[in-house]
């Protein structure tokens, strides 16, 4: 009250201005936008299919093969967090209740496409054929990509959020002015669509109408901080219209709906049709690692309404309804799954072997006198250590 | 001498042109060199170094990309993970700074996060340095920054031919190169023919500019016009100057730089940045280190002021001049008298 009684009186001290205005508005010349941003805008409510009519169209046997890379990404979540309790992985971030997201983008992309992970997306790349091992080198802290990039078309898991999106762009872009028809799908969380480098990514992907889709997976959360405090938009999809490409907003735990809006995406950025703004809504069940306590910023009842919308129960029921599973389908889905999770816990149980003295290898192409120098220090610390 | 070769015979030209004509000869030769940059299609670029090059390679190969340089420079890993040789252009110094993301946490260390299977073959031409009259963020001496970025190569020219022979080099380069254009010399001038063969110059080699006994003046970039302009002055006083020009500031050149302070025995480090956390300490210390026992004196620098950027009405004062470099030659009189 103080405070307004304190600027009214300063207010009132203020000259009036004088009567006659000299200057008149000049209207702007004739302007409208270049688009209808109708088409652009995503629908109020997120696409779905399971439990829709939608689903008479859905192919049972990708229903199938979907139903069985989530339960097999689910108990690679469950293996991969049980390697970090046993010191077998410094961290991991899990996409428990995201497996739709991660499975559905792999499945999206046909062979020579790219996909461009975030940090939290090794199960994508596991699902899109990347060796289990090879896919957690870096959350291992042995070296920071574990596989050759070219050989599976999977960019190094990005770790500074959003950066890896211009990335896509880019590499979209050049293979289309080579003239191949390869798409890129790049990922990032809702906290990395207020990055800078996402709007730069959309803005370019936009203009040069590039053949990338971006799938925002929005769990909710960036660590703690939820969707509310991250951005005033409408939604993240609508954020697509701004630079003028559709926005998509889809059911992320419906695997067959991710699915089917990240392929139709992928096909028409293949046909030159430019790029699409996925959103998909899910949550993260997990901490956001496993060295995070989730239960600081979010209570145990919000978790539980979105177990009962978790992807693999509502994929299951869907396919037990139609008749398209049964207890023989689960069994050996279940085992599948459990036989990857024995093969990862054995293969990890060793230490990796690291040689020091690939510090200096591949920092240059070829080493410089400098990092020749440096690996000569080394390589003389390590023979006194070894005689020692 | 031949006619044909006497009527191609050198006639002025300018850096900026020899570097155009790099960008040409090297887009010419190999079909996945792509320029792209804010305003470097139709206009050429700011300081007109890509004319032309738009309208003779289309505008795939010389792009205008948006304003917006962390995606111009991002939008460039992509292209070079897809096989392309990006050369990217940043409008000034101080404008490359959104940029420091990508270059730090993805464009110098791609090769090595990837075991080499990701090498990065891009350029980012950054116009830098002072002494054109710039409003404020148009001319830093960024060098320090890149230089403390392993995986990068930095390199500045200071000469027409070098501007050519360097540039061609780090567009063949298969690591990433920042590649600082002294801006002020832009439009120095050298009797170079721009249709004469010039050679590519290696990568990491620095050039003794100026024979000399007494000392040796350590630069590079916009600071060696200067150099070489005290080295003449100096004679007067009786000292004879040795002039090193870097040309690469990562890697860097030991052995000539070395060998010359051992054979003279005095060294001064001169540049535009700023002293403290500038090249010059690092450099004062490797001499230091490798030549302790030839040195007749400490290691002495000659920087820009440890201040932002002044205003062009005061820049003269900033930049090191021909008497600043002399003053500090006076000072490699050494007697331990302080
Ligand atoms: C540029 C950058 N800033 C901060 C961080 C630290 N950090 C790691 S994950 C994270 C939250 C990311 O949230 P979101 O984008 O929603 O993805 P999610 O973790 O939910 O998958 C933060 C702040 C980072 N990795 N990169």
């Amino acid at each position: 009250m103080e405070e307004v009684d304190s600027l009214q009186q300063r207010s009132s001290t203020v000259q009036e201005p004088p009567a006659t205005v000299a200057y008149r508005p000049i209207p702007p010349p004739a302007w409208k936008p270049r688009t209808d941003p109708g088409p652009l805008l995503p629908d109020a409510e997120p696409f779905r299919v399971l439990g829709t009519d939608a689903v008479a169209s859905a192919d049972p046997e990708l229903l199938r093969r979907l139903y069985a890379e989530l339960v097999r990404g689910r108990r690679y979540n469950a293996q991969a967090t049980a390697l970090t309790k046993q010191g077998r992985l410094a961290v991991y971030p899990s996409t428990t209740g995201q497996e739709a997201c991660e499975v559905a983008a792999a499945l999206a992309l046909e062979e020579r496409d790219w996909l461009f992970p975030s940090y939290r997306d090794t199960l994508a790349a596991v699902a899109r054929g990347l060796d289990p091992v090879q896919a957690l080198t870096l959350l291992r802290g042995d070296w920071h990509t574990g596989y050759d990039p070219r050989e599976y078309r999977i960019a190094p898991l990005s770790t500074p959020l959003a950066t890896q999106l211009p990335h896509a762009v880019g590499l979209a872009h050049a293979a289309r002015l080579k003239g191949d028809d390869v798409v890129a799908l790049a990922m990032v969380g809702d906290g990395g669509t207020s990055e800078g480098d996402f709007h730069e990514a959309l803005n370019f992907a936009a203009v040069w109408q590039a053949p990338v889709v971006f799938l925002v997976q929005n769990n909710g959360f960036a660590i703690s901080v939820p969707l509310a405090k991250q951005t005033a938009a409408p939604s993240l999809a609508h954020k697509a219209v701004g630079y003028g490409m559709p926005g998509r907003l889809v059911d992320g735990n419906d695997a067959a709906a991710v699915h089917q809006v990240l392929a139709e995406a992928v096909a028409r950025a293949r046909r030159g049709g430019g790029p699409t703004l996925v959103e998909a809504v899910t949550y993260r069940i997990d901490a956001h690692t496993n060295a995070d306590d989730a239960t600081r910023y979010r209570g145990d009842g919000e978790v539980e309404t979105w177990r009962a919308h978790d992807p693999i129960l509502i994929l299951e029921r869907e396919l037990t309804e139609r008749g398209l599973l049964d207890d023989e389908g689960k069994r050996e889905a279940a085992e599948a799954a459990e036989t990857m999770a024995a093969a990862l816990r054995e293969r990890m149980n060793a230490d990796p072997v690291l040689d020091p003295m690939d510090l200096f290898a591949h920092v240059y192409a070829e080493q410089t006198a400098q990092l020749r120098e440096q690996a000569a220090q080394l390589r003389a610390e390590l023979d006194a250590e070894s005689e020692a | 001498m031949t006619t044909k070769t006497a009527a191609r015979a050198a006639k002025p030209a300018t850096m900026a042109q020899a570097l155009q004509r790099a960008m040409r000869d090297a887009m010419a030769e190999d079909p996945t060199v792509h320029i792209m940059g804010e305003d470097v299609g139709t206009l050429g670029g700011v300081f007109r170094v890509t004319d032309g090059l738009a309208k003779e390679f289309g505008e795939d190969r010389c792009t205008d990309t948006p304003l917006a340089e962390a995606g111009i420079l991002g939008t460039a890993v992509g292209m070079a993970m897809y096989g392309l040789r990006p050369v990217v252009e940043m409008q000034f110094d101080a404008f490359a700074y959104p940029a420091f993301e990508q270059l730090i946490s993805h464009v110098s260390r791609m090769r090595n996060r990837t075991r080499g299977a990701l090498p990065m073959p891009l350029v980012v031409r950054v116009p830098y340095g002072g002494g054109i009259g710039g409003v404020e963020h148009h001319s830093d001496s960024s060098e320090a920054y890149y230089m403390a970025t392993p995986g990068l190569h930095v390199v500045t020219p200071a000469t027409v031919e070098d501007a050519y022979g360097l540039l061609r080099a780090a567009i063949a380069s298969d690591d990433p190169v920042v590649f600082l254009e002294p801006k002020r010399l832009y439009w120095s001038k050298a009797d170079w023919s721009p249709e004469a063969p010039t050679a590519v110059e290696p990568i990491g080699k620095a050039v003794v500019r100026r024979r000399g006994r007494s000392a040796t003046l350590i630069t590079y970039g916009p600071s060696l016009p200067v150099c070489l302009e005290a080295a003449e002055a100096a004679r007067a006083e009786g000292w004879d100057l040795e002039v090193v020009d870097l040309r690469s500031l990562v890697p860097f050149d030991d052995e000539t730089v070395c060998a010359s302070v051992r054979r003279t025995g005095r060294a001064v480090v001169v540049h535009e940045s700023t002293g403290f956390g500038g090249p010059g300490g690092e450099i004062a210390a490797r001499v230091t280190e490798r030549c302790f026992h030839h040195l007749e004196a400490p290691v002495l620098r000659v920087a820009g002021f440890d201040i932002p950027y002044p205003p062009p009405m005061l820049e003269r004062h900033h930049l090191p001049g021909v008497d600043r470099v002399l003053d500090a030659v006076a000072r490699l009189q050494w007697e331990a008298q302080s």
